[in-house]
């Protein structure tokens, strides 16, 4: 583990004038080089923090730092270390996006020779170098995106910040979003993302942060926290309608029929699907197919959230 | 951030502001070239024909310093006003509050930027008010240190604007109710010796007047206000905005939450 944690958050508040209490006394640190995810439900107080990380948004209290470096306190020095893409688009629409690659190297002191060399670089890394010289309104949303994460790279931070980077964008360009992600992580870049795809946290990130109410109520690596999950639901899709009376009873598990054609059951950690099946065949019930009800990250979410009560509810 | 850093970030700002004027510049520089041409045909020709000599000058040569000041004025102020507020409105300032430059330095680009415009501008009136008049430049050092002043005063004025609006009518209020109401009587179409007391008293009061009388002074050697009050106004103004907008842009007036 590096001495000096890439980013360390201490008490960090946040009461907004209107009284809302978006952060309450947060303390996380993420170390050097990993890419970590902060999840949490709309309203949790992610954005808010990442506004803090940007200097966007003035902490009420506590301390953030990056790489040792205090936002409040030496905001210039942090804000060089850091780069930030937001969750709205924020592009001069008027503006080509080597251009706007360009401009923003000049905003940290960056000569143009080396910022042009980077624009093509990081443009073309993120497939967009075709649409360069094109005013950025005449890009697709998932062009958009990737722009701002091209325009985040021009300084070369060391910290990269990307809130909600794929949200509404196809698969595709997702993956090849994500792919940029890994690369530059592997490069040595510090990458924390906040996500609604909880795919993309159990796909791209090592360590794990959820935020709920302005509290950080869990914190720890993905893999530990995939441990936690005691109960999956699986799906059977059925080769032939089945009556609610032709369900069997198995000891242990809660086996359900959704529709005709359709049982959920539910199946503790260390129990094996033999017990089920068996069943099954001896109701004369057949399965053409098998598949996870949810993402698993996202069914231990919405129950650490205690969003899963409220839906069930 | 150290000072070469911060230059690089200056220039890039003024580079990104002048390349926008020139894209616009059907908006930017075309407008005023219309607007002030009709104003030298129909004050300046048809009525000023009417009106004869004023201090010993052409009512044409009398008024071309103020039309060059008019102009200059609402350019440099609706450079920084259009400009920054439509940064905040299409939220891309934030490119700029994410970077580590310091807000002085935001402050100077945009600020640089809108002088440039209403340089421009200024040069583009005096260009035009040749095919109408002929150039006198009595003093061209107060010439031009007045104009350089005055569209820096409000350029500030402009940028204190756009940190405070919230949506584009608040950015169109100062001009159409303050700043053209100010600069009409500023002694641009005549002298405050023609007016009668009280309202050449109260005309000491518009900053504007000062701003003329003093351009006026250095191209036709005449003004309403003696020079040393005049640069007294306008640096005090250059100062009071100057701290004004570097302390809103500093606590993110608008800007930050």
């Amino acid at each position: 583990m590096d001495a000096i944690p890439a980013l360390d958050l201490r008490a960090l508040r946040k009461t907004y004038p209107n009284g809302v209490e978006a952060l309450k006394g947060i303390d996380l640190r993420v170390e050097a080089g990993d890419l970590f995810a902060l999840l949490g439900p709309n309203g949790a107080g992610k954005s808010t923090l990442i506004g803090i990380l940007a200097s966007l948004v003035n902490a009420s209290g506590g301390e953030a730092r990056v790489f040792d470096v205090s936002v409040q306190r030496e905001r210039s020095r942090a804000m060089a270390l850091l780069g930030v893409v937001p969750q709205e688009i924020n592009l001069n629409q008027f503006e080509k996006p080597f251009d706007i690659c360009v401009n923003e190297a000049g905003f940290y002191g960056i000569p143009r020779r080396i910022a042009s060399a980077r624009a093509e670089r990081y443009l073309g890394q993120l497939r967009l170098w075709d649409k360069a010289f094109e005013p950025a309104r005449n890009l697709s949303g998932g062009m958009k995106r990737r722009l701002m994460i091209a325009r985040a790279m021009m300084n070369e931070p060391r910290v990269l910040i990307l809130d909600e980077p794929t949200a509404g964008v196809d698969i595709e360009i997702r993956r090849s979003m994500w792919q940029f992600v890994r690369q530059i992580n592997k490069a040595g870049v510090t990458v924390i993302l906040t996500t609604h795809y909880l795919e993309e946290a159990e796909n791209l990130c090592r360590n794990v942060a959820i935020i709920d109410h302005g509290h950080i109520i869990e914190h720890t690596t993905v893999r530990a926290l995939l441990a936690k999950l005691d109960v999956e639901t699986f799906v059977l899709d059925l080769a032939a309608p089945c009556t609610q009376q032709a369900v069997p009873q198995v000891d242990g598990l809660h086996l359900a029929r959704v529709d005709e054609a359709t049982l959920e059951v539910e199946l503790p950690r260390g129990r094996d699907l033999n017990a089920l099946f068996a069943a099954l065949s001896g109701a004369g019930i057949r399965v053409r197919s098998m598949r996870t009800k949810a993402n698993r990250l996202e069914e231990l979410f919405l129950r650490l959230t205690g969003n899963g009560a409220e839906q069930a509810a | 951030m150290n000072a070469r850093e911060q230059w690089v970030a200056f220039l890039t700002l003024i580079r990104r502001e002048v390349i926008r004027i020139l894209r616009i510049w059907g908006q930017t520089l075309m407008p005023p070239a219309i607007t002030m041409t009709l104003y030298f045909l129909i004050f300046g020709t048809l009525i000023g024909r009417r009106i004869g000599m004023l201090h010993g000058f052409t009512y044409m040569q009398y008024i071309t310093p103020g039309l060059v000041m008019m102009s200059v004025i609402v350019n440099s102020y609706g450079n920084v006003t259009s400009s920054f507020f439509g940064a905040k409105f299409g939220r891309y300032v934030e490119e700029m509050l994410v970077s580590p430059m310091p807000p002085r330095v935001i402050l100077a680009g945009y600020i640089g930027g809108a002088m440039l415009r209403g340089l421009m501008v200024g040069a583009i009136v005096l260009g035009i008010s040749l095919f109408f008049t002929s150039l006198h430049m009595v003093n061209i050092w107060v010439t031009i240190s007045s104009v350089v002043l005055t569209t820096a005063i409000f350029s500030l004025a402009g940028f204190i604007n756009a940190m405070f609006a919230r949506k584009f009518d608040d950015i169109a209020l100062v001009p159409t109710f303050v700043l053209t109401p100010l600069t009409y009587l500023g002694g641009v179409f005549y002298s405050i010796d023609q007016l009668p007391e009280p309202w050449r008293a109260i005309s000491h009061a518009n900053p504007i007047l000062y701003m003329v009388s003093a351009f006026r002074e250095g191209m036709l050697g005449i003004g309403d206000i003696a020079l040393g009050p005049a640069y007294a106004v306008m640096l005090a103004l250059l100062v009071g905005l100057g701290v004004t907008a570097e302390r809103l842009l500093h606590h993110g007036r608008g800007l930050r939450t």
